[in-house]
């Protein structure tokens, strides 16, 4: 199997920052908003460098999407930044109304998603927001693995017109994707070659997904591993090609198992090739407050749960 | 440039085009359509520079407007339609299946003139305020907004209006529709609002009141009064005070009429009151 070295341990939302400050060095129309949390964004530097193009909306986030599809009216490309619960839950009329059936050129950039958010507990631990927002006709849904990938998405999505669903989190995590790397909104990234199981894996545990398939490698099982970043548009062609081989697979994800990436799979796997198929997500319940990787132990999001999947999946395949 | 009687023949023949859109497929919203023709008439017809012609949907240097009480749709698209946005009898398809004319307005189908989807209450002062904002950034021109009493209702026009005013957004002309009356009966008795003028001022605004919005020469007055009020770092707000289902004698006085369609019978006593102008759409 191919060797991951890990560059760094940083958190995704600094990627998004230091992605968002590139972009305002790049592009003019670039804009900002928001809602009282510029800090844990990591919008500092954009606001510090490009006052004119970044808007404090304070804690009004119904305002502050309605604002963000009356700009892209100017022609501005309109970045908005708050968890990803008051990014979702919060605002999803006014992201359904003004934003997505009005076709506009919004992206909403949510930090602290996930379980992973730790102590806040499960108030802002929002689990369902990739469901809220791959039942939106015209979103496009993402959910990065790492600081570089986070950065690289950032920078790409401005190019996309239409509105996107960018979600990343607070932890600091194995940053292992290049530096220099090219973001292909909707283009899955084939990390490992593998003919027995297909671990498909998004934002967080894409590393946990890595150390799952080195560990499933030691027992002989060769996994074809893929980083699915974007989860709607699904790569359904990158999908059925694996699959097509090993006619087994894994998802796994820091969301619940309604609405998410297991979802979005099977959903496509159970009309164009059924498989035995399980999910690492976490199985309707809320979270609760504690240390981000004490969760993903307790709430069944480790790599040994990516493991135990994997094996479930073969013994039925057999 | 049309003259006050020109006008008031324009709003007569946009009453006709709404009770007869709403009769046809028996559902839409004509009472507050009725009420805001005058509005909607002046705003299209004296006051807002722009041009169907040059029409996009990104802003290049026109006046926008946005309705924010998108279930006026009838009035609105009169409107549009009379200003040559597109052809006067394609209202005849208002809410029925593969028409461009929803129920609400909406981007989607492409109407030209719709910059955005309303119908959910409460959306369309932050909307417009994005759109000033950008406009401020880019050129100039003013933002228009209608909006209704009952939709104050809705806490995000209090999160919009704080914003306007923090951010200085003083191109922005935003309208209350001040009828008194929403679906389930009296403003004062659903949920009353209180003293809207000293709400809006403290909330950093400039406010001027219309007691006769009904009155096509005296919106067109208080639209360029508002106008000569911007650029002074505060949002402007008009309170107007309008007669849902002004024109039809039937639906006034009454909250009744806000979201039901006349009967054949009710269309030709409605029709009997506004005069044909300019003529019917076929």
């Amino acid at each position: 199997m191919k060797t991951f070295e890990i560059l760094n341990i940083k958190d995704t939302r600094s990627g998004f920052g230091a992605g968002m400050e590139e972009l305002g060095k790049q592009n003019p129309d670039v804009v900002a908003l928001c809602a009282d949390l510029t800090g844990s964004l990591k919008l500092t530097a954009f606001a510090e460098k490009y006052p004119k193009r970044f808007f404090q909306t304070g804690i009004a986030e119904a305002n502050m999407m309605g604002v963000a599809a009356g700009l892209t009216i100017g022609g501005k490309i309109r970045y908005t930044g708050t968890f990803a619960i008051f990014s979702t839950g919060r605002v999803y009329d006014q992201i359904r109304q003004s934003i997505a059936y009005s076709g506009k050129n919004v992206k909403i950039c949510a930090s602290h998603a996930g379980i992973t958010l730790g102590e806040d507990g499960a108030t802002h631990q929002i689990m369902e927001d990739i469901g809220l927002m791959r039942g939106l006709p015209n979103m496009m849904v993402i959910n990065t693995c790492d600081y570089n990938q986070t950065k690289a998405a950032t920078i790409a999505i401005a190019k996309h017109e239409g509105p996107v669903y960018l979600r990343f989190g607070r932890p600091k995590v194995p940053n292992f994707t290049p530096e220099d790397q090219e973001f292909i909104p909707g283009k899955a990234i084939h990390l490992n070659e593998g003919t027995d199981i297909t671990i498909i894996a998004t934002g967080h545990l894409v590393w946990k997904a890595i150390e799952a398939a080195q560990a499933l490698e030691k027992k002989n099982i060769s996994v074809d591993l893929i980083n699915i970043h974007t989860i709607k548009p699904l790569d359904t062609e990158a999908i059925l090609q694996s699959i097509s081989k090993t006619n087994a697979v894994v998802t796994a994800e820091e969301h619940l198992m309604n609405g998410g990436l297991g979802d979005a799979v099977a959903q496509f796997l159970g009309r164009n090739h059924p498989c035995p198929g399980e999910m690492v997500a976490v199985n309707d319940v809320f979270g609760e407050s504690g240390k981000p990787e004490d969760l993903l132990k307790k709430y069944g999001l480790d790599t040994s749960n990516i493991i135990e999947a994997a094996s479930k999946a073969l013994e039925r395949k057999s | 440039m049309y003259n006050i009687k020109e006008l008031e023949k324009m709003a007569s023949q946009v009453r006709r085009d709404i009770v007869r859109m709403v009769h046809t497929q028996s559902s839409g919203h004509p009472g507050g359509s009725l009420g805001c023709t005058e509005y909607l008439v002046a705003i299209y017809f004296a006051v807002m520079n722009h041009d169907p012609k040059t029409l996009s949907i990104v802003d290049k240097e026109e006046d926008l407007f946005f309705l924010s009480i998108g279930h006026i749709s009838p009035g609105w698209y009169s409107v549009l339609a009379r200003s040559g946005y597109f052809p006067v009898d394609e209202l005849k398809t208002f809410r029925q299946i593969n028409s461009r004319l929803q129920g609400h307005p909406a981007t989607e189908e492409k109407l030209p003139g719709i910059r955005v989807a309303s119908g959910s209450l409460g959306q369309g002062l932050s909307v417009a305020a994005g759109a000033a904002l950008a406009k401020k950034l880019n050129n100039k021109g003013y933002v228009f907004s209608l909006h209704g009493d009952g939709e104050m209702q809705e806490g995000q026009n209090w999160e919009a209006a704080m914003f306007c005013a923090t951010h200085k957004i003083d191109n922005l002309i935003s309208t209350i529709d001040y009828n008194g009356k929403q679906i389930d009966g009296p403003v004062d008795e659903v949920m009353p609002l209180g003293n809207l003028k000293a709400k809006f001022e403290s909330f950093g605004w400039d406010v001027l009141v219309c007691e006769k919005g009904n009155d096509m020469e005296s919106v067109i007055n208080i639209l360029n009064e508002a106008k000569k009020h911007t650029g002074k770092s505060k949002p402007v707000m008009i309170l107007l005070k309008t007669e849902m289902g002004y024109g039809v004698d039937y639906m006034m006085g009454t909250h009744a009429w806000h979201g039901k369609a006349p009967n054949d019978e009710q269309l030709e006593q409605a029709l009997a009151q506004l005069e044909e102008t300019i003529g019917d759409y076929q």
